[in-house]
């Protein structure tokens, strides 16, 4: 399987995706944002960081540059996308996914361990996990997702939502939000599915010397589900 | 503008040293002159009162690469794979201005570690504060946490440990020390010594502005009221732009095109071209006018002495201009060719085709200043007579529970979750332990490294405390199972013409220079900040320590949690009781004075390596230096990180059972063996002649230190997180 990773002037995650995406048997490609042309890729990711300083708003320069009319056409077409992080922050700015995110609620960077709980498996992301609470990993600034009471209702009737912040035990509530998003939601969809834009991030969890190894089930059963 | 001697004062210069200029240029300077003098000549940059005394300092070893001199010091892991660090201070700007203070000191020790070729793969730091009663110290934390996270995290550079303290002597001068370590391949190291004549030197990165001028002298000189009139000398820091400039500079360093390459940091453009030329035996020359200005008629004057940040000057090689400005092109970096090498040995500057400065190079490098200045050797405070009945009268869970909510003892969580300590994919062991832990990216090896000061040790007794710092952060490395390699050395201190401070300094150089060399722990890179004082009254001497160490296997990487039920757990060295200056003696007998605990070198040095010896044979399950607290905070540390509790059994105290508990000799640790292990284990503890006592066995949950005293590992936890979090609502 073929996967594309883009790097944008201030991206920073885009090789620890490059490493986890390559050891789950993915063949990845860094791919220029200033390049027209995106290699054949049966996935784009868009990598945690902060593309252009966070300067304006965050995602916002990243999501006019040239390569991301490519990545916009590829997802309009069903191709698999896929923000984490900054890149929820650019797919949002490129209006791929509902919503806005807005700055955490305490107004502090926040690095740590979250767990997530997956609702909808009918997606070539979740589908087949074993799993229906993960242990992710969230750094990050502007993570407190936004979106009018009609977007809302939209995205909850189309399922759109794709993970809540919870407990260990699936329980979402207020003290196991990390950033005051609405409704405790930590990653969305488009309405197709076949773009996810989350903010934590699988790429630090993928072996047992890191901060877990949750993002090896993520990326072993996404890779499956695309095979 | 005509120069004499008084506009000389007013640029921080002293009058004999103003003579001195005029007699070795054999006529007067003229105002650009003088402020490359003032830049190059102050005490940040000259290192004028410390230059004799750092000489003591051990800077080779079997690991060095590059000692002292260089923008960082570099050593050797093997396998071709070498680390560059440095520890720096930001001090003075940190305290006017938080946020940017610490944002360009963070930055600006990225960059001293890029220049050399190395990509940064960890960043540390050690901030201390006045008292948290102050006024402006809730600020100034918020801010300088802010101003760090908001650059690294950027950056993308995992801040990996840190420390930080509260103590009245900095409320009027807060400390900022920023650590990076980076990995290079040894043989793509670069530095910044010029070579070759009329090779284009070029600069790259950010604009030149108006920001930060005089920021270095402004770094060498004492606060008074009128401090906050000082914020335009602190500088404005762009981390994606340093974010680029990396990149741009590593791509540009995969090929052949770099003779020699050097930041701009403190003294700008100034220290960076003299400095090469300086080491290369040349002269340069500069056309002002081609350098990328940020705003309008700037002056030579301006030019020279900015300290806008996220600049590099580089000698390329000659015909290479094109290929490195294609580099810096991509990044939407700044790109010109500002001057050449020469063979006068001159630095000269041209603006509006006219000459506007010309001074030989060695003038201004090796006839700077130098002071042997008067100190004064500091007594060894008598012990304190402790009153018994007062420490037989203390409640130990009274007094663990103050303890473990002190200031700085406390979680510093809030802090570093503010910091991406994750980013990179390999960090091994986070914040909060003994050293912050990073693997080198695809192979079996990780790096350790540590940040420790211990201002009070050093105020009580200069000597013991310089030897105790070096100490603590070579425990702190074998605890995490890392042999140490080298350390860096930030030393903060008041005024150097003081002969209290300049004793402290002193005495402190003398004692990490001891323990350095018989530990074989050489020094090598670092930097002095004096002047961290307000009018008459000086910091504590805190001289920061970053310590370095190899694992060569990272899956032998050791962590302080309790791990496994009925493992036994042993005190390594001998607990003599030693209460003054420690902070059962500070927080609860409220007595500030008396000698700090002895440090012997020789049984830190033989329990170390015994223990690493220990850990490499698999026996330690998990590992804690005692320190600050004493063996009961150490033990409950472990307790609340692993999630598990201890029975204490209780040893034969010779000594009050508060003072067993609560005292800081050194040189001790905590661990953790399984008990089939034990017989082995106390074999090799004696057979090195290391003392051990047993204190007690793992258990499911709950400190149980005898029928009447237990704890909850919730209790512990909450008194030990909440303190911080609570304090900055």
């Amino acid at each position: 399987m073929k996967s594309s990773v883009i790097t944008f002037p201030g991206s920073n995650c885009d090789r620890d995706m490059d490493v986890a995406l390559t050891k789950f048997g993915f063949k990845n490609k860094m791919v220029w944002h200033n390049d027209q042309e995106l290699p054949k890729s049966d996935l784009i990711v868009l990598p945690g960081g902060f593309s252009y300083g966070d300067y304006l708003r965050c995602g916002s320069m990243a999501s006019k540059s040239k390569i991301m009319h490519s990545v916009i056409n590829f997802a309009k077409s069903g191709g698999l996308v896929m923000g984490i992080c900054n890149g929820f922050q650019i797919l949002v700015e490129s209006g791929l996914v509902p919503g806005v995110l807005l700055r955490n609620k305490y107004l502090q960077f926040i690095c740590k361990n979250v767990h997530v709980k997956v609702d909808n498996k009918e997606n070539t992301f979740f589908k087949n996990l074993d799993k229906k609470v993960l242990e992710f990993h969230i750094a990050h600034n502007e993570g407190n997702y936004f979106c009018t009471n009609d977007q809302l209702k939209e995205i909850e009737d189309n399922n759109q939502i794709a993970i809540y912040y919870c407990d260990q035990n699936g329980n979402t509530n207020d003290q196991v939000n990390p950033n005051g998003s609405i409704k405790n939601i930590a990653g969305v969809f488009n309405k197709e599915k076949n773009v996810l834009a989350m903010m934590p991030h699988p790429e630090r969890m993928i072996d047992e010397s890191l901060s877990g190894e949750d993002g090896s089930i993520f990326f072993k059963n996404l890779l499956n589900n695309i095979k | 503008m005509l120069v004499n001697e008084k506009i000389a004062i007013e640029h921080g210069l002293k009058s004999d040293e103003y003579k001195k200029i005029c007699k070795l240029l054999k006529r007067t300077p003229n105002l650009t002159e003088l402020g490359i003098f003032s830049a190059m000549w102050n005490e940040h940059c000259s290192y004028k009162s410390s230059r004799i005394h750092l000489k003591k300092l051990p800077t080779k070893g079997k690991k060095v690469i590059q000692g002292p001199g260089e923008n960082a010091g570099v050593i050797d892991i093997e396998d071709g794979d070498a680390i560059v660090f440095k520890i720096e201070s930001h001090n003075h700007p940190s305290f006017i201005e938080p946020y940017q203070g610490a944002a360009t000191g963070v930055g600006g020790i990225m960059r001293d570690i890029f220049t050399m070729g190395a990509r940064p793969i960890a960043n540390l730091n050690s901030i201390h504060f006045g008292s948290t009663q102050h006024k402006k110290t809730k600020n100034l934390l918020r801010g300088v946490v802010h101003g760090i996270g908001g650059y690294g995290n950027c950056m993308g550079v995992p801040t990996i440990a840190g420390q930080t303290s509260f103590d009245r002597s900095y409320n009027g001068n807060i400390l900022v020390n920023a650590m990076t370590l980076g990995l290079v391949k040894k043989n793509k190291i670069f530095y910044s010594k010029a070579a070759g004549l009329n090779k284009p030197v070029i600069y790259v990165g950010s604009k030149t502005g108006r920001d930060g001028i005089h920021g270095a002298s402004m770094a060498s000189a004492s606060f008074d009221e009128k401090i906050e009139e000082k914020k335009p000398t602190v500088q404005v820091g762009d981390p994606f732009t340093e974010k680029l400039l990396l990149e741009a500079c590593l791509e540009l360093m995969s090929g052949d095109s770099i003779i020699a390459i050097q930041d701009m940091g403190a003294a700008g453009l100034t220290s960076s071209s003299i400095e090469m030329a300086s080491k290369g035996n040349l002269g340069i020359e500069i056309n002002l006018n081609k350098v990328p200005c940020r705003e309008t008629k700037m002056t030579p004057y301006e030019i020279m002495l900015s300290e806008s940040q996220e600049r590099m000057l580089i000698v390329l090689e000659s015909g290479k201009e094109e290929i490195a400005k294609k580099i810096f092109d991509k990044w939407n970096l700044d790109f010109a060719v500002i001057g050449k090498t020469t063979n006068t040995k001159n630095i000269e500057l041209f603006f509006d085709n006219k000459q506007v400065a010309n001074i030989p190079v060695n003038i201004l490098v090796e006839n700077s200043p130098m002071y042997d200045r008067k100190w004064k050797k500091s007594k060894l405070p008598k012990k304190n007579k402790i009153d018994k009945t007062t420490l037989k009268n203390l409640k130990i869970k009274d007094t663990l529970k103050k303890i473990l909510s002190s200031p700085n003892i406390c979680s510093k969580e809030w802090i570093w979750q503010q910091y991406d300590h994750t980013v990179m994919g390999d960090t091994i062991q986070k914040p909060g332990g003994d050293s912050g832990v990073v693997r080198v990216h695809k192979t079996d090896k990780a790096i350790a490294a540590t940040v420790d000061s211990s201002a009070t040790y050093c105020w009580a007794h200069p000597l013991t405390g310089g030897k105790q710092v070096v100490c603590e952060t070579w425990r702190n490395l074998i605890s995490v199972g890392a042999k140490p390699l080298a350390i860096t050395n930030c030393l903060n201190f008041g005024s150097p013409e003081n002969e209290e401070n300049m004793g402290e300094f002193v005495e402190c150089v003398q004692g990490m220079s001891e323990a350095c060399k018989y530990l074989d722990y050489p020094v090598v890179s670092g930097n002095v900040s004096f002047y961290n004082q307000t009018k008459d009254i000086g910091i504590k001497p805190t001289p920061t320590i970053g310590g370095v160490g190899l694992i060569k296997n990272y899956k032998k990487m050791i962590t302080m949690d309790f791990k496994e039920i009925d493992n036994i757990i042993l005190v390594i060295g001998k607990t003599e009781g030693h209460i003054d200056q420690s902070l059962l003696s500070r927080i609860i007998l409220n007595e500030k004075n008396g000698p700090p605990p002895e440090v012997n070198l020789f049984n830190e040095k033989n329990n170390g390596l015994t223990l690493l010896n220990l850990i490499e044979k698999n026996f330690i399950k998990s590992a804690h230096d005692v320190s600050l607290g004493g063996i009961i905070t150490a033990i409950s540390k472990m307790c609340i990180k692993g999630k598990r509790g201890i029975q204490i059994k209780k040893p034969k105290f010779l000594i009050n059972e508060i003072e067993y508990f609560f005292a800081e000799d050194q040189g001790r640790y905590l661990i953790e063996i399984n008990p089939k292990d034990f017989k082995e284990v106390s074999e090799i503890l004696d057979k090195n002649s290391v003392h051990y006592d047993e204190i007690g066995k793992i258990i499911d949950k709950d400190m149980i230190i005898d029928q009447k005293t237990k704890l909850t590992i919730d209790e512990l936890k909450s008194y030990n997180t909440n303190w911080l979090k609570d304090y900055m609502i």
